[in-house]
């Protein structure tokens, strides 16, 4: 389980996280809802160990993750998808998943290239190109199946429905719905409710840095006002 | 026709060596992206091993091969020692403290082979088996040279092998595009960082090592080439193998047809290509806008204004070393000539560095023009002395606006290339331009008016313009043109946004910069009497920047302290034997122990001791 206690965080001297908390079980599929700058993506950055300046508490599994720099995070079942993706411009498709490529580990389930094609057809018929060459649905695709290679056992996805069409947003739910059918716990940011109501069991909202709602979508859904405050609906 | 063949095999020849010790630079720089001066060090030591494992083995054509590789292994395992115990720690620090480091270990590896080979240039024996020339098209072409020619893309190839058919190559490709992702995707760079350093600094070793058929084997060696190969880099794009093959051979084989026409032009023509590829195409011919420098984001603090007692103390300082002539000798009066120069050539550097956020491995350019300016115009012009001192400033401010208009355009490191570039062009002007410069011989008998000419009147001619350009640079950065150039380095986008002209304000800041720094090279000649091209060379350029580094890049009174500590040191330790081992380590302690500098070191003393508070931050 990943836990998250009174976070704080900051970039110099602007405080972006002002405690937040959260906990996010196993095979569990929680959505961070939020506005523009809500924290989202610092939260996540913090748990993947990318942001210095920050206090609070961390532990995954029982193990303190704090201190860690990022590989040891990662080692420790923990991948990270980015908003912006990152995928490695000048390196092709292959060789984007090599370097996401680890051993697999206990009680997380492996990803074959074979099952990761399967999962995202595009990527197959791809495997030479050059990252740079891939559309923007391509590459949420690449960077989401290179942190697979590294056979995680919870995962976190900032925005994966950022700014692809459509069709892709679609696909982009069956990924989420299988990746939990493989037993994956998954900790997915958004912006768009109805996305995050399709794909995931329970909802944060954080606003300014700090917890504002945690709950069902249910509840969600009987307290109208919460969305209207804090999302943009 | 074989004449001209020759000439293209001579410049691929050199481009071979060339390409081996630019390209392990590249690749360092391109997953580090360390500036590494100390490259051209790994260089000369390859050299100076083969030299000694070749003579010692005497094995014939194997045991030849077998000592530049074994070199070159061993260069690769003093690149691992340094990476570990130095670099490691400064991979987040601000480019200026990476450089000036790496400097330091300059510095110590000169006098660690001056103590192990001795001061005389080595000769090596040639290649057995390759030490005949072939007559090609009735041209002699040494064989050795045809074998260079085949070695070169050999590691070309091997490099491309390495970096695309393994798992440890594609991880360096990956970190040099995004390293923070390839450490979240679960990768350990400091082994991939260590182990790209030994790559790259055996192949400096290699080619050094490949060098004593050709050339004397000297202590000259390192510093001779790390500009030709920073200027490869550059132009082929840092970071990239295949760019800086490319710029190798382009930068050879214009030289070698270049010298027919021209034979002065070696020194200054890759310069002037780097120049201006970067002008054209400012990341290089291979190079990609996202491999940005990464120099740290380090947390900016304002400056503050002197507080009362402050000033205070300043003025107290100035009234001691007003009155201090008449307590000491002429010797000490000299050496605070000297302090003085220091401290304004630091403090513009500093305006230029830590004001403005453009950081300068040239600035000597500025001071040197100054300086021959002065002296040019007391020599040609006939003027006296203060219609000279007059003319340095102003032809360093040209200087400074000239290249500052190519500069201002690069940001970075890109941009400390080009000031680079700059500085070593005039220095190759300089220097081969014997006619009007004097050449290696310099100009001499550049001597202070009557008026002027004791030791103790120069000195407070010099206080007076020192210290007054000094005020003057300080009331600049307290003035909204320097409360612009702040805004503009914190944050380009957002001066942009509220309608300031980022450019311009740098490019004005540029001039000022280098206005002073002329300032401090005019009071500089006529203390010395002459001027010769080394004011204007690389080492003048670092001296500047580890004085600013020394003081402490936050305070204003950083450079000041800076300098005054540097030119101490540097007249203490220049009296012993192997000083720039001693120095050298300063400067390591300085950037491992004490990053925020003398000033910082005291600021931090004095808030200990509770005399000034804030938050210790
Ligand atoms: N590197 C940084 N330096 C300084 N401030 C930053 C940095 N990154 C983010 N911020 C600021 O932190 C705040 C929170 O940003 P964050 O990216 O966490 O929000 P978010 O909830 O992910 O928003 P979005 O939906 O736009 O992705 C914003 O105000 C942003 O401007
Ligand atoms: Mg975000």
């Amino acid at each position: 389980m990943l836990k998250v206690e009174n976070l704080t965080a900051r970039y110099g001297r602007a405080q972006i996280l002002n405690g937040v908390s959260l906990e996010l079980g196993g095979n569990e599929v929680v959505a961070l809802l939020g506005r523009n700058g809500a924290g989202k993506s610092t939260t996540m950055k913090c748990i993947m160990g990318l942001v210095e300046q920050k206090t609070g508490v961390i532990s995954y599994d029982g193990a303190d993750l704090m201190r860690l720099p990022p590989h040891m995070i990662c080692r420790a079942g923990i991948g990270y998808v980015p908003e912006e993706r990152r995928i490695f411009p000048e390196l092709t498709v292959a060789e984007n998943l090599e370097v996401g490529r680890r051993p697999k580990r206990d009680g997380a389930p492996e990803w074959t290239l074979a099952h990761l094609f399967e999962l995202f057809p595009n990527l197959a018929e791809r495997q030479g190109n050059l990252g740079k060459q891939l559309s923007g649905g391509e590459q949420q695709m690449l960077t989401i199946a290179r942190t697979l290679m590294g056979n995680p056992s919870a995962v976190l996805l900032d925005e994966p429905s950022e700014g692809i069409a459509p069709v892709i947003v679609e696909q982009m739910a069956r990924v989420i719905a299988e990746l939990k059918a493989e037993g994956l716990s998954v900790l997915i940011s958004e912006q768009n409710l109805y996305f995050a109501r399709a794909v995931a069991d329970r909802a944060i909202i954080i606003e300014k840095g700090a917890l504002r709602y945690e709950g069902s979508f249910a509840d969600l859904d009987a307290h109208p006002e919460v969305s209207q405050q804090y999302l943009a609906v | 026709m074989g004449f001209y063949l020759a000439q293209l095999l001579t410049g691929l020849a050199n481009a071979s060596s060339l390409f081996l010790i630019a390209c392990g630079l590249s690749i360092i720089f391109g997953v580090t992206r360390i500036v590494n001066f100390a490259h051209g060090s790994f260089y000369m030591v390859g050299a100076y091993l083969a030299y000694s494992l070749v003579t010692w083995m005497d094995g014939g054509i194997f045991g030849f091969w077998l000592s530049l590789l074994v070199a070159a292994l061993i260069v690769g395992v003093l690149g691992l020692i340094v990476e570990v115990t130095i670099l490691r720690r400064i991979y987040h620090a601000p480019e200026l403290f990476q450089l000036v480091a790496t400097f330091g270990v300059v510095l110590i590896v000169q006098d660690a082979a001056l103590a192990i080979w001795g001061a005389e240039d080595l000769l090596g024996p040639r290649a057995p088996g390759l030490a005949r020339a072939v007559r090609i098209l009735g041209e002699p072409i040494p064989e050795y040279d045809l074998a260079l020619i085949v070695i070169g893309p050999l590691v070309l190839g091997a490099i491309w092998l390495l970096f695309h058919r393994t798992r440890w190559g594609i991880l360096v490709r990956a970190a040099t595009q995004d390293r923070e992702m390839v450490d979240a995707l679960g990768v350990n760079q400091r082994w991939l960082f260590s182990a790209v350093f030994v790559l790259g600094s055996a192949l400096a070793g290699l080619g050094g090592a490949l060098q004593i058929p050709r050339e004397a084997v000297s202590l000259q060696m390192d510093l001779s080439v790390i500009g030709e190969a920073f200027v490869v880099v550059v132009i082929g794009g840092m970071g990239s193998v295949s760019g800086a093959f490319v710029a190798a051979v382009l930068i050879s084989v214009l030289n070698a047809f270049a010298i027919l026409i021209f034979p002065q032009i070696s020194i200054v023509l890759p310069f002037v290509v780097m120049a201006v590829v970067l002008i054209v195409r400012p990341y290089g011919l291979f190079g990609r806008p996202g491999s940005e420098a990464g120099g740290a984001e380090e947390p900016e603090q304002p400056l503050r204004l002197m507080s009362r007692r402050g000033a205070m103390v300043l003025a107290a300082f100035v009234l001691i070393l007003a009155a201090s002539p008449a307590v000491t000798g002429d010797f000490t009066s000299i050496l605070l000539v000297d302090v003085m120069v220091a401290m304004l050539f630091a403090v513009s550097l500093h305006f230029m560095m830590g004001i403005g956020g453009m950081v300068s491995f040239g600035h000597a350019a500025y001071f040197g023009v100054g300086a021959y300016a002065a002296a040019m115009g007391m020599k040609y012009l006939g003027l006296s002395m203060l219609p000279a001192m007059a003319l340095g400033p102003v032809a360093a401010a040209g200087a400074a606006l000239l290249f500052g208009w190519f500069c201002v355009r690069l940001s970075g490191v890109y941009l400390a290339m080009l000031t680079l570039a700059a500085a070593q062009i005039l220095w190759g002007v300089t220097y081969q331009w014997g006619e009007v410069t004097g050449g290696d011989d310099g100009i001499l008998g550049i001597w202070p008016a009557g008026w002027a000419s004791g030791d103790k009147a120069y000195f407070y001619l010099a206080m007076v313009l020192c210290v007054g350009g000094m005020f003057l640079l300080r009331r600049m950065a307290h003035s909204p043109f320097g409360y612009g150039l702040r805004g503009v380095r914190d944050s380009a986008v957002r001066a942009e946004a509220i309608g300031m002209d980022v450019k311009l304000h740098q490019w004005m800041g540029f001039t000022v910069a280098g206005a002073f720094a002329g300032l401090a090279g005019v009071v500089f000649v006529f203390s010395k009497g002459s001027v010769f091209p080394d004011v204007l060379g690389i080492s003048q350029s670092v001296d500047g920047l580890i004085m600013v580094l020394l003081g402490g890049i936050h305070a204003l009174a950083g450079p000041i302290l800076g300098a005054g500590v540097f030119i101490l040191i540097e007249d203490w330790v220049t009296r012993l034997d192997y000083w720039r081992v001693i120095f050298g380590g300063i400067i390591l302690v300085v950037v491992l122990v004490a990053p925020d500098g003398v000033a910082g070191g005291v600021d931090r003393l004095l808030r200990a001791v509770g005399i000034r508070r804030g938050d210790a931050t």
